[in-house]
């Protein structure tokens, strides 16, 4: 309790310097219904971390039938009761399972508690704001997320069970409760709760934006931000513009479900009984839900790509490598993911004449992300690397990244889609290149910016032990799976043994399924670290990886507006690592030039002539000083 | 002198604590073999066994929990004998990368050489010898990528590993470099999306050629079948109507055009060699998807819309079992989009065969229009003399259709 009792006597002291008008902090509005954008970046995180455990102990249940389909678990039927009858789970509760597994990943572990926790956290600290540009939205944010976990969740305590048409939810499959039972209430909660989570994400979008644009401190400019910054920013606009779009399809598709109309349905009988929708198409869904859907991928993947930037560089201690280069390649991205969804849908039966065009704008999204690997490794190329854990999770990331990345090559090509679509090629791809890469991402952050948070650090070691039994895992899990997708196995198959060619793959299923048990196993060592260094951690110092960016000039303990007194200010890039003829090998954002003569370059002075001809006075002052010594 | 009296007693503690936990350890170990192995019919309830592995994981938990206190300890001890710091993480971490490196390099390879021989055989099809090409240039180009990016990367992480001693190179940007790593990328896509829109196009955009008609076959999807009609002698699957749907007209032709008289009910896929086949793809209820992995050929079925794949066999059963050397290989439909319950079972036989034994085989085969259909649809007055071939066939097929069953069975 000696942790609030110092933030009270902080805010008391320095209720003055930042104008906010809060007295006496309860337990209520300091815990529950925070405007605090450091408390709600932690409920972002908690809860975010709670779904992911959730969504991987889903995605064991599954694994579990797929490694020994003829087995029975009575454990399981002691938990799931009708679901797993006589301990085997059922095949409409294995695709409720795949279903709900995604969903939650997708939306409420990499989009909500990825961007939501590191941009409620850094993009106030890092741009030198006190808080949001509108706190109350920000705290409406976080519980209309929440309530769209706790809908999503709810919808295992149905007598028809969550939703199971897949995360992608394509009608008529999700339209109609006679194609499966996961489509009655089941499908409403899906819906509802992804109204929600959406109106969640865009509270936040818009936040974000506008902090970013309206609230940086002195002298940061948009191209002194640190590249985390600008990856939230440029994921917050993608999110602005996308989300709208999937509440636009969900609202259609809610329309079918509940009013009768026709938008995604036409045609259609279920045994001979002749359904009245005409004049809908199914494919109208396809092209609303990926034309989010797509840049969902990118709000997933730039935020990790952010942080491992920053976790890079001051790992390395050396600048990232092409600063601008980062920048203009997470622009690249941005604009490029609006207009490749469709290879998501070469095969649906879409025009070909589109197919092509897709092919042709997703394999130009290639060249930015390769840009960006690239500059990584230029990144580390004659650093002084510390293998911090969150450096580790950030080269992890880089190598998913790759391996990823490389099998969208093949995806992204229509006439390969053909054979590979709905296949365990693309799970393997997607896994790796948005779910491990992502998950690593957020991982690291956890990692690095735990002090931050907390004002604890967390146990090196265990870090150590997570990060090397999940890499090799993930790696085991999904490596493999690219094989069966090259063997023509499709995707969400409830049992390997209704067809004699895949007989030969239940072998590797079990060795995955042991894979995944020991990865999922692994993160205990994180869940506990985590959840006792809260607590029991050792004290952080005030910048315990000696970073430059302006969030480890703010104390330890946390206090409503961030710094006493007045807000620094920015003098140079936040990356000033291993400077030639600096003292230390780090010169933060706020150490202005005069303070570093013996270290400028006549690239920082942006051509201020001004500036550049003190610098030669001072050279020229200093120079033959040293040579007399 | 006391100080290192301390740690010397901190050290014979610890030292302490490691024996008796590992002494605990093989006694639990113990005490659980020996549960296991007294009553070995004991261990049917798996219940109880859920615990014994949870109570695994609990034992490998403090089992961890303890080599990290005596890491601790060694280090403290280190720490206050004033000697540099006991464990070099970072050598280790290096290290540790280096070796992944190695042994994953290995991994793939091994991956590469021995799943990679169970993928599919080549092509069956015309258009998928194209497809095959690709996708092999691709992966040579991509696996040379991610070998040489990966040994980078995890190089420079074991070389460029921190001693403390060094200082790192400040090297922010370099625009030669930048525009060599944008182009040579960007060159090589353009190759692979040219390559990729070609084929496509040849696939996708089928030039008509009036001597070589393509055989149509029309595929109808519901959950969890396939429902495949032939064309007939005049070789036009005939008009079908969604809302004609009854029990007895399952698909709802529509027998008011006469090109349906003749259309053939069949349970099983049988292609003449070297010939194109169109198919008709439609679906009765959700999304299915049509999907011969030899073949290279997906589309998925969507109600309300009529979808068409045309493309070539060009290996009959009975080469591949040859080539394959696989006497059990079967070519197969299956269906790749998610589609309710059974999804994961929806499968239809295909046999790719020569043209005189599709020829035989094709006459076998009975119309859908049977004598209930014509009373339903009030058909004209040669009803009646058509009928009794039309039983006939019915039977015929039933027989061919046992025999395909034992067959399959084989």
């Amino acid at each position: 309790m000696s942790t609030i009792s110092l933030q009270d006597t902080h805010h008391h002291d320095n209720h003055d310097d930042h104008g906010h008008g809060h007295h006496q902090e309860t337990f209520l509005t300091k815990y529950i219904f925070s405007q605090d954008h450091k408390m709600i970046a932690k409920q972002f995180l908690i809860t975010g971390i709670i779904m992911a455990v959730i969504a991987m102990g889903l995605s064991i249940l599954f694994r579990l039938q797929l490694a020994w389909p003829d087995q029975s678990f009575p454990i399981l039927e002691t938990f799931l009761g009708k679901w797993a009858e006589g301990g085997r789970i059922r095949p409409d509760f294995y695709l409720a399972l795949v279903t709900i597994h995604g969903t939650i990943m997708v939306f409420f572990v990499l989009t909500a508690g990825l961007s939501g926790t590191f941009s409620n956290l850094l993009i106030p600290l890092q741009l030198g704001a006190r808080d949001m540009a509108s706190p109350f939205l920000n705290m409406l944010s976080y519980w209309f997320f929440f309530s769209a976990c706790v809908i999503m969740m709810g919808s295992f305590f149905i007598q028809t069970g969550p939703a199971s048409a897949g995360w992608t939810v394509y009608p008529p499959l999700s339209a109609l409760p006679k194609a499966i039972d996961g489509s009655a209430l089941g499908m409403t909660m899906w819906l509802i709760s992804m109204v929600l989570f959406v109106a969640s994400s865009l509270m936040g979008g818009i936040n974000y934006v506008s902090t970013v644009l309206n609230m940086r401190t002195k002298g940061m400019d948009l191209w002194k931000m640190p590249l985390t910054i600008w990856a939230f920013f440029l994921t917050a606009i993608l999110g602005i513009l996308s989300f709208p779009v999937l509440v636009a399809g969900v609202v259609l598709l809610v329309f079918d479900r509940s009013f009768g109309t026709s938008f995604y349905l036409s045609d259609i009988v279920m045994g001979t009984q002749i359904l009245p929708n005409e004049g809908g198409s199914p494919i109208l869904w396809q092209h609303l839900f990926w034309f989010l859907g797509h840049p969902e991928v990118y709000i997933v993947i730039m935020p990790a790509l952010g942080i491992s930037s920053e976790i890079i560089s001051v790992n390395s201690r050396k600048p990232i490598f092409g600063y601008h280069a980062m920048i203009y390649s997470l622009i690249g991205i941005t604009i490029l993911s609006f207009i490749v969804w469709g290879h998501h849908m070469f095969v649906t039966g879409m025009n070909p004449l589109l197919g092509g065009v897709f092919m042709i704008t997703t394999l130009i999204i290639a060249v930015p992300s390769a840009v960006k690997t690239f500059n990584y490794l230029a990144t580390l190329w004659r650093g002084n690397i510390r293998f911090t854990p969150a450096m580790l999770f950030a080269i992890g990331l880089v190598s998913f990244f790759i391996s990823g990345g490389l099998t969208g090559i093949f995806l992204g090509n229509a006439s390969l889609d053909i054979n590979l679509h709905d296949t365990y090629f693309v799970v393997a791809h997607f896994h790796l290149v948005m779910g491990s890469a992502a998950i690593f991402g957020m991982l690291a952050g956890v990692y690095h910016w735990f002090p931050r948070m907390f004002g604890k650090m967390m146990n090196a070691k265990l870090g150590y032990l997570h990060f090397w039994l999940t890499f090799i895992c993930a790696y085991l899990v999904f490596f493999p799976l690219h094989f069966l997708g090259l063997d023509g196995v499709p995707r969400r198959y409830y049992a390997f043994t209704e067809f004699e060619f895949m007989q030969k793959w239940l072998t590797v299923n079990v060795f995955v399924t042991w894979a995944a048990i020991i990865a999922a196993l692994a993160q205990v060592a994180f869940l506990f670290n985590f959840f006792y260094s809260i607590f029991k951690g050792k004290k952080a110092p005030q910048n315990p990886w000696e970073a430059n960016t302006l969030e480890w000039t703010a104390p330890v303990e946390h206090l409503h507006g961030n710094w006493p007194g007045e807000i620094p200010t920015v003098y140079r890039w936040p990356y000033d690592y291993s400077k030639p003829g600096a003292e230390t090998d780090f010169i933060p954002q706020t150490v202005p030039f005069s303070q570093t003569m013996s270290s400028n370059l006549p690239h920082d002075f942006e051509g201020n002539t001004e500036a550049e001809q003190i610098q030669k006075d001072w050279e020229a002052a200093n120079k033959p000083a040293e040579k007399a010594e | 002198m006391s100080l290192r009296k301390l740690i010397n007693n901190k050290t014979m503690a610890a030292l302490a604590v490691l024996f008796t936990a590992f002494a605990s350890t093989s006694a639990f170990a113990r005490e659980a073999a020996a549960a296991a192995t007294a009553k070995p019919v004991d261990m049917g309830p798996i219940y109880k066994s859920t615990l014994f592995y949870v109570l695994l994981f609990l034992l490998l938990c403090l089992f961890i929990a303890i080599v990290g206190k005596a890491i601790k300890v060694y280090e403290l001890t280190r720490e206050s004998e004033g000697k540099p710091e006991g464990i070099n993480w970072n050598m280790i971490n290096g290290v540790l990368f280096a070796i992944f490196l190695v042994v994953g390099l290995y991994g793939v390879y091994w991956e590469y050489t021995v799943h990679g021989n169970m993928i599919l055989p080549e092509a069956a099809s015309e258009h998928g010898k194209k497809i095959d090409q690709m996708f092999n240039i691709t992966l040579i180009i991509t696996t040379i990528v991610f070998i040489a990016t990966h040994i980078v990367l995890f190089a420079f992480a074991y070389f460029y590993k921190s001693t403390g001693k060094r200082k790192a190179y400040y090297y922010p940007h370099n625009n030669a470099l930048e525009r060599i790593w944008t182009i040579v990328p960007a060159l090589v896509l353009t190759v692979l999306v040219l390559m990729g829109f070609l084929t496509w196009r040849s696939i996708f955009y089928k030039i008509e050629d009036p001597n070589k008609k393509p055989l149509s076959i029309e595929v109808t999807s519901s959950q969890f079948t396939w429902d495949v009609r032939y064309p007939g002698a005049d070789g036009v699957v005939g008009k079908k109507n969604y809302k004609l749907i009854t029990s007895i007209n399952g698909l709802g032709i529509d027998f008011t055009d006469k090109n349906t008289w003749d259309d053939q009910v069949v349970d099983e896929i049988v292609l003449p060699v070297n010939k194109p086949v169109r198919f008709i793809l439609t679906s009765k209820d959700v999304l299915h998807s049509f999907y011969m992995p030899h073949f290279r050929v997906q589309l998925n079925t969507v109600p309300g819309m009529t979808s068409y794949f045309e493309f070539t066999p060009t290996i009959t059963s009975e080469e591949m079992k040859a080539k394959t050397n696989d006497p059990s290989f079967k070519y197969l439909l299956l269906c790749a989009k998610i589609c309710g319950t059974n999804h994961y079972n929806m499968q239809k036989p295909v046999r790719v065969v020569t043209e005189k034994e599709y020829e035989e085989w094709v006459v076998k085969q009975g119309t859908y229009l049977t004598n209930d259909l014509r009373k339903a649809f009030k058909l004209p007055v040669l009803a009646e003399p058509a009928a009794k071939p039309a039983t006939a066939d019915t039977t015929a097929k039933d027989t061919t259709a046992n025999k395909s069953k034992l067959a399959l069975k084989k």
